[in-house]
Parts: C-alpha cells; structure tokens; sequence
C-alpha cells in the first residue's frame, strides 16, 4: 500500500516537471504586454530586438481575463511590462504582485486626455474611465511615444534602433489618420450614427466624428437592462440609424435581437479589444483600423 | 396603470419574446424545482449547473454558437454526470450528494479548460449561455418544447414520482418503476436546466425552477397544490422582474429571480402553510 503510494507520487512528480521544462531565446529585451493590441505595437517598436509576449491573445477580451500561471512566469522573467492603464486590465495588479515582477512598467495610455462617461445604473449615477483609448489613432501615436521610451529606458544600447522603428511607426500611423478623416468624411452627415454591443468605440467617435450607441457599458461585465434595450430600439426608431455591428469580442445576439426589431441592417463584425489572428482580417493594429473603416463605410454609405 | 403594465409588450418585440420565453420556463422548470425539494435535492440544480458547462463548451468549440449543438452537448454532459454519480452511488460507499459534488467540480473544470483551451478567453457566462432580452425563434422554439415534453413525461411518471419522494421504500418493493422513475426524473432535471441556460442565462434556469418551489411550500400541502402555486408564482416573477428591468433599468434576469426571492421572502413570513406570522397570531388571540 505505502510503496503503491510512493510510486503514484513519483508518477505525479514526473509529469507536473516533465511538461514544465522549455527553451527560451537568448539575449533580446523580454518584454509582457497586456493584450493583442498592444503587443503588436511593442512589437512594432522593438522590432528584432525584443521579445514580445501578449497575455491577452487575439479575440480575447481584457476586460474579464483569468491570468494562468504561464502567465505570472513569463511576467516574472520579463524585463518590461506594457499595460493601457485607465482602468482596462483590473486584474493586472493582483498579477504583477504575484508573479514577484521587478521590472518597469509601462503604462501605454500615460499622457491620453481620458474619456469619462456618465453611466445610469438605476437611479444612481456613475462616472466611468473610458479605458478604450486605441480607437483613436492620435492616442495611438502617444502609446507608440511611450513604448519607445520605455524600451529605451531598459535598453539603452537600442536607442538608435527603437527611435528609428517608432519614427516609421508614427509615420504608418499619422498616413492611416489621413485615410481614416478622409474615408469618414465621404460618409453623409445622417448617417454618421452606429450602434455597437459593448462601449468600446468612444475615443474613435469623438476624433472621427461618428455618433456611437452601445446597450453594454464600457466594460463587457455589465449586463444590459431592459430598459437600455428599450431605449436603444426607441432611438435606432426615431433618428433612422443604419446599421449596428459586432464585436469580435461580445455576444451578438442581443445585437441581432435589436436589429431585427428595428430592421436596421447588421453591418459586419468591427474589431475594439483584440485583434484577430494572424490569418484573420485585423491582425495588427493598422490593419484593425483599415478593416473597421473598410467595414464602417460599407454599411453606412449603403 | 394598465396601460404602463402592457404598453412595453405592445411597442417592444424584443419584450414579447422575453415574457413569452420566461412564461414557458415558468411552466416547465417549477414543477421539477418542487420535485427537487420534496426529494431533498434542492442544491443539485446548481451542482447540476455546473456540470453541463463542458458539453456546452464542446458544442461551441465544434458548431460555434450553434443553438442545437451547445444545448445537446449540455444534456449530455449534464446526464452523463447526473447517471455517474447514480452508478458511483449504488456501486460504492460513498452517497450521491458526494459523488455528484466529485463529478460536477470535474465537469466544471473541464470546460473551463476546454473554452481556455482555444485561447480565446470570451466571458464563458456571456457567450455560452444566453440572456433574457436576446430570445431567437430558435431558442424559444427549444424553452417551448422543453416544457411540452418536461409536463407530458411528468404526467407520465407522476405517480411512482409521488410515491418515491414519500415513501421510496414502498415504491421499491412494490414495484420495479423506482429506478426508471428516478431516471427519468433526472432527465427532465437537466433537459430544462439545459432549457433555461440556453435561453435565458444560468441564474434563470436554476432561480426560475428552484426559488418558486419553495416558495410554494407556504401555500399548499399536497404536490398538486405546490405545482400549481409554483408555476402562478414564477409566473408573477417573470412578468413583474420584466417589468421592473424596464422602468427602473436593472439587468432583467437578476430582476426576475429577486423578484421571486421576494415572493419567497413574503411566503415565509404570511404563507397560509406555516408563515411565520401566522404562527405568532393564535397565541396573541388566546392572550386577549
């Protein structure tokens, strides 16, 4: 009996070591992002230089991630660790506490102008952070700005490297800002009105120019009320909105419900907290953008 | 004030389909949920909850949300966890209550690990069961039936069923319906689980079929009384949650199982079965 007990133990202890040995890539800056996004714009920065692990992988949703231990371990061997702050990853600090992470910390929005909203949650009224600040492109050059810095801060010997990839970086980014103004402004005043399923869209409707509607607060974890639902169909109703669309991330069919109440058209599937996989339509964050445009004036020019 | 309790089923379909859903939950899950109770099995709708999470992550991983498919896997899991800890418990020392908690934690993470598998991490609860205010015609179709079939096979089996929460001793000598009865009787248990999580989210599936049962218990004695007092009670908590979720902006299923937790909290106090107050009444009489 003991010695059954013995070798079931050892057995035990053979396969938790066994899987827990890996390989790992010699002499580049180890850098943890927080989620899809902004992994690739380190990666964009860091180019050659650093390795880049994203917690939050494409098409997952940051708002409500469960951290495995994978993830405290590469946070520990990491050098640097790029979050959005606002409020966005609520569970990164219990994370970095644990994984004992004695790195520097980046946080990528430092220095955005944040977007508070008023959220009715019954009678009361809250002020939320909007954490969403990427939709907006011109925040999407100050999160560049301050990854650059911050690979520099623990690279030093990368200087030359990191600012000529960000100067590249900014430039990509300023042209896209071009097309997404231009692609907009084509569209008709009237319809410049969309409804999405949760509030992620609030930085990009107030640089671009687009009205926004969503029955889930910033956060995926609220659920909606009847009444917002209500609210919703009664405006869709009233000002004639042409289209509501997905999110790669959120459940569609409360969506799906209001449109075919309402008979607004679906528009297609828009990308806000993730992006997509690499053989998927927004796999960085560019492209992200060029799809949501490209998906946007399809079914709002209509 | 008639006009306020219709006018936002009138102007609003989605409202329709969320009552006509929450009416026909509320037809078919009461009836188990007293059941349930008689038979001291109160807490294995929530075990049971549980357990049918990796079937209905299978489902999502091979159909995407394919209404059929995550609802089948979930019966399935959800039967082959209730049957397992049947067999664990005829077959070893240890009861029922006990390996049904060791199958439905296994179960549980199970499917947790099947959905992080996928490295996609969408909120399980959001994505793989549904809500109250996002009712399709399939999934009304499937609460329909759901309750069709759970009170035709009820009516079926209703007198072995009687029998077996009062006095299964007798029902097994005299008789060799008291393992299929108690089979059956499990399947409708996970059918309209399955049923409410599908449709309406997991906090109505097992609120809806539990909290009206014992309420009930106030206000009638004999099972069919309960039944009937259940289902009008889950009635009223659907009508009134839907209600209250429109005009003061509350998450509607939250609202509707509060709702019947009310009616659960006001039984206790004046049910005409053994309400507290009742109780205290008498002896104040008997004083003057």
């Amino acid at each position: 009996m003991k010695s059954r007990l013995v070798a079931s133990l050892g057995l035990a202890l053979v396969l938790l070591f066994g899987i827990s040995a890996h390989a790992q890539a010699a002499d580049k800056v180890k850098a943890v992002a927080s989620f899809s996004i902004l992994g690739d714009m380190v990666r964009q920065v860091g180019g050659d230089r650093v390795d880049v692990t994203t917690l939050v992988g494409p098409d997952g949703d940051a708002h409500v991630y469960e951290p495995t231990p994978a993830d405290a371990k590469n946070l520990a061997a990491s050098a640097i660790l790029f979050t959005n702050g606002l409020g966005f990853e609520g569970w990164m600090d219990r994370l970095e506490k644990s994984s004992g992470f004695t790195g520097k910390v980046v946080v990528a929005s430092t220095g955005v102008k944040p977007r508070t909203m008023v959220e009715e949650e019954g009678a009361k009224e809250e002020t939320i952070t909007d954490p969403h600040a990427w939709q907006s492109l011109a925040n999407g050059k100050l999160y560049v700005a301050n990854i650059r810095d911050g690979l520099i801060a623990v690279d030093p010997a990368g200087k030359a490297v990191y600012e000529a990839n960000a100067a590249k970086y900014l430039d990509e980014i300023a042209k896209e800002e071009e097309a997404v103004k231009a692609a907009l402004a084509k569209l008709p005043e009237a319809r410049k009105k969309i409804i999405t399923s949760h509030d992620a869209f609030g930085y990009f409707g107030a640089a671009y120019e687009l009205e926004i509607i969503a029955p889930e607060g910033v956060s995926t974890e609220s659920e909606a009320s009847a009444q917002d639902v209500a609210k919703i169909i009664r405006q869709i109703k009233a000002e004639n909105i042409p289209a509501v669309f997905m999110e790669n991330i959120t459940d569609y069919r409360l969506l799906d419900q209001i449109a075919s109440e309402t008979g607004a058209k679906i528009g297609g599937e828009l990308y806000t907290d993730a992006l997509s996989p690499a053989d998927g339509p927004a796999p960085t964050y560019l492209d992200m953008f060029r799809h949501n445009i490209e998906t946007l004036t399809a079914a709002l020019s209509a | 004030m008639i006009d306020a309790l219709t006018q936002p089923f009138i102007e609003f379909s989605f409202m329709r389909r969320a009552l006509v859903g929450c009416l026909a939950l509320s037809l078919g899950a009461p009836p188990i949920g007293v059941f349930l109770m008689l038979r001291r099995m109160s807490l294995m709708g929530d075990a049971m909850s549980h357990a049918i999470l990796p079937g209905v992550a299978i489902g999502y991983l091979l159909a995407g949300l394919s209404l059929f498919a995550m609802s089948f896997g979930g019966f399935a899991a959800g039967l082959a966890v209730a049957l397992a800890a049947g067999l664990v418990a005829r077959s070893t020392v240890l009861r029922e209550d006990a390996s049904l908690a060791a199958f439905y934690l296994v179960s549980l993470a199970l499917g947790v690990l099947i959905v992080s598998a996928r490295g996609s991490n969408i909120d399980l609860l959001h994505v793989l069961f549904g809500t109250v205010l996002a009712l399709d015609d399939a999934a009304l179709i499937l609460v329909a039936s759901i309750a069709t079939i759970s009170l035709a096979v009820l009516a079926v089996i209703y007198r072995p069923l009687v029998l077996e929460c009062f006095d299964p001793q007798f029902l097994r000598s005299a008789s060799a319906l008291s393992s299929p009865t108690h089979f059956t009787f499990l399947v409708l248990v996970v059918l309209n689980l399955v049923s409410g999580f599908q449709a309406l989210g997991t906090l109505m599936a097992v609120g809806i079929m539990l909290l009206p049962a014992v309420a009930a218990r106030f206000w009638a004695e004999d099972v069919s009384g309960l039944i009937v007092s259940a289902v009008g009670c889950a009635f009223a908590a659907s009508l009134t949650g839907l209600l209250v979720s429109y005009y003061w902006s509350v998450p509607t299923g939250p609202a509707i199982i509060l709702i019947a937790g009310i009616f659960y909290l006001v039984s206790i106090l004046v049910g005409v079965k053994g309400g507290l107050l009742w109780g205290l009444l008498p002896r104040r009489h008997l004083e003057a």
